[in-house]
């Protein structure tokens, strides 16, 4: 399976996406040299036309399935990969396009296109592990770049990937932030997201909103209790728990309990 | 002259040291050598941090504690000490919560393995503003990283030499419950120097009592002047004050036997229900020290590293085996961690696990107040259970 070299080959796939968690991948500037060393990057896109056929020992994918043919095209990338990770937002649960879920996906078509006729899509977006089994899932919009190489370094190690999947206020707590909902009254989705950002919003005194999506056991009904006592209306509740990770099981209940439309 | 001096200032002395001697106080500390921490404004509450001059302490600042909330409020005096603990404790400092813990590096020739030993320093620190509360914390992780055989290295390096300059409270916060665990507000013992900080109109001065040699060898250097029974008084007086307005109160009942013949508790589903599993409360703890250890290794697999940062009973990959997670549901882990802390922990240490700080009430970001869990299985304990 190896090439000549001897080196694994990774690859590096696009559905419906930002390429975002791609970049992340391309910004490991210093990293990148040595991560050449040890695989072969032989389809990558983003990076580099040319391309190395499959199978590929590692695949690493963006973006999640909102058309037939990504709904057939991720069989085949699966068939090719020894392993598969899905990385970032989309892939793991759907994404910001996953909105659509909660609605006609026709209202979104006609509403941003010019001519809908020429848009063909699936009525939801959803994660690729509702397509073909996933031996990994990163989250985060985007993914951390230093996670990313974890999941890389783990899968050359035939290892699993030392990723914490606890909540964001232990690296908050870890770094020496003071809470902001606890010291300022901004409601924060740090206790019910997954860790993996470092705490980034807090560290700059705003309240997390959930890009990394739902940590180990969210416990999100009891923190829109807590957020209500903030001020916080069904509108407001539907709006937070419906962002990036919106068709993530735990946010989703959640943002549907407050919806008086669902 | 000097072994006058020495004498009166030996252990058990107390002296009277002006508001206008606070920075000779710091300034004298930091001459000897010690790197001087203490309570500072900062980030929406008090925090530690590097200290140099009385300036930089909340002068004229309190507190507003309660569960969940926590408001830095301005008071209309001068107090320099005029506020309870945040959500910062000493242990960040002795017990840090990201350590590297070793490395190791593939030989030269790429064959055998190298491991470089990670330094421990000792920093010498001097805490300034360590509460009643906090000097029992120190002493519980003390027997907690200590004794022993193999006692903890980089936390003997860092708590080694260290400076304690020790304040009694007079402004408890909402969540304080000291009193009821017998651990405040006044300092019993455990410090160098303890300062009671008296505030009336015009006067302003701390009460200060030497608990160490270390502490008066520091004192020598500061402006002082004798005691007498009305300074006395008026620190008594503070601390009364402190007592009668403590926030909260623990129940007075055997803690241990009570949690232990409560384990099935319908209370643990109510709490479970309310609990968000964020780890908060043990990381805020001034206690809680479980860590989780990780090996990093570069991609190119010539370097590995051993890091050891803090973990929480909190999380699913604390009770992590073949096969499962031990603790799956929040019942199970709220009911550990408290369990510990009141409970087992006195099997484990010989003491309770808590200080009465109130630290994991303010900084729940739900407000889950362990005293009032306490109150609500007492007020209905389970009958018939085995308190074993
Ligand atoms: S700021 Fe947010 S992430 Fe940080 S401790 Fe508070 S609730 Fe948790
Ligand atoms: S704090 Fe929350 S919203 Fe901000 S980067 Fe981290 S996970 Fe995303
Ligand atoms: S359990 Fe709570 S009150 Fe007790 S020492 Fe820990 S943080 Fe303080
Ligand atoms: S008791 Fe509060 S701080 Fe502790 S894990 Fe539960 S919600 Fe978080």
């Amino acid at each position: 399976m190896n090439e000549p070299s001897g080196k694994p080959k990774l690859a590096v796939w696009k559905f419906s996406s930002c390429d975002g968690c791609q970049l992340s991948l391309l910004s490991c500037e210093d990293e990148l040299l040595t991560l050449v060393g040890q695989v072969d990057i032989a389809y990558f896109l983003e990076a580099s036309r040319a391309t190395v056929e499959g199978p590929y020992d590692l695949s690493l994918v963006e973006g999640s399935i909102t058309t037939e043919q990504d709904a057939e095209r991720i069989h085949r990338v699966r068939r090719m990969s020894r392993r598969l990770v899905t990385i970032g937002a989309c892939a793991t649960a759907g994404g910001i396009q996953g909105l659509r879920n909660f609605t006609d996906v026709e209202d979104f078509v006609t509403a941003v296109y010019p001519t809908p006729a020429y848009v063909s899509t699936l009525e939801h977006s959803t994660p690729i592990s509702a397509h073909v089994p996933v031996d990994f899932e990163l989250q985060g919009c985007p993914v951390n770049k230093y996670q990313l190489l974890e999941v890389i370094r783990a899968a050359l190690g035939d290892r699993r990937p030392n990723i914490p999947s606890e909540s964001v206020c232990q690296e908050c707590k870890r770094r020496g932030n003071t809470c902001v909902m606890v010291a300022y009254g901004t409601p924060c989705l740090g206790p019910v997201t997954h860790a993996g950002c470092g705490a980034l919003c807090p560290s700059y005194n705003r309240g997390c909103y959930g890009c990394y999506g739902p940590m180990e056991s969210p416990n999100t009904e009891a923190l829109t209790g807590w957020l209500r006592k903030l001020d916080y209306d069904d509108v407001d509740l539907v709006r937070v728990y419906r962002t990036f990770n919106a068709s993530a099981p735990a946010f989703r209940n959640e943002s549907e309990r407050h919806d008086p439309s669902a | 002259m000097n072994v006058i001096v020495q004498s009166e200032l030996g252990p058990g002395a107390t002296v009277i040291v002006d508001r206008s001697a606070l920075d000779s106080l710091l300034a004298a500390i930091a001459a000897q050598g010690y790197h001087v921490v203490g309570p500072t404004v900062g980030d929406g509450a008090i925090v530690y941090g590097d200290v140099s001059s009385s300036a930089e302490l909340p002068v004229g600042w309190s507190d507003e504690q309660d569960g969940g909330t926590y408001r830095l409020r301005r008071r209309d005096d001068q107090a320099v000490f005029g506020y309870a603990v945040g959500p910062q404790s000493w242990k960040q400092f002795l017990h840090p919560p990201n350590l590297r813990l070793w490395r190791a590096r593939r030989g030269e020739d790429g064959t055998g393995l190298e491991i470089l030993e990670e330094p421990t320093p000792s920093p010498r620190y001097a805490f300034i503003g360590v509460r009643s509360c906090e000097l029992h914390a120190i002493a519980i992780q003390d027997q907690v990283f200590l004794p022993g055989a193999h006692p903890d290295r980089a936390y003997a390096a860092r708590r080694e030499d260290i400076l304690l300059v020790a304040v009694n409270c007079g402004e408890p916060g909402g969540t304080c419950f000291c009193v009821s665990m017998d651990t405040g507000p006044k300092a019993s013992s455990g410090y160098d120097l303890a300062l009671t900080e008296v505030l009336d109109g015009e006067r302003h001065h701390f009460v200060v009592e030497v608990g160490t040699d270390r502490g008066a060898l520091v004192l020598a250097d500061v402006p002082h002047r004798a005691a007498h029974d009305a300074d006395l008084a008026a620190a008594a007086e503070v601390t009364a004050g402190a007592v009668a307005r403590m926030g909260r109160e623990m129940p007075a009942v055997d803690l241990r036997a009570l949690l232990l013949a409560n384990y099935e508790h319908p209370r643990w589903d109510d709490v479970a229900e309310r609990c968000l599993t964020c780890g908060n409360c043990t990381m805020v703890c001034p206690t809680c020290f479980c860590t989780s250890v990780e090996d990093t290794a570069d991609l190119a697999g010539d370097e590995a590293e051993r890091w050891r940062r803090w973990d929480s009973c909190f999380s699913l990959s604390f009770s992590h085996l073949t096969g499962g997670d031990a603790r799956s549901s929040s019942r199970s882990r709220y009911r550990q961690w408290m369990t510990h802390k009141l409970a087992t922990w006195v099997d484990q240490f010989g003491t309770s696990g808590c200080v009465g700080c109130g630290r994991c009430i303010t900084w729940c970001p739900v407000g889950i107040d362990i005293t009032e869990e306490v109150s609500a299985i007492l007020s209905n304990p389970t009958p018939s259970a085995d308190a074993t």
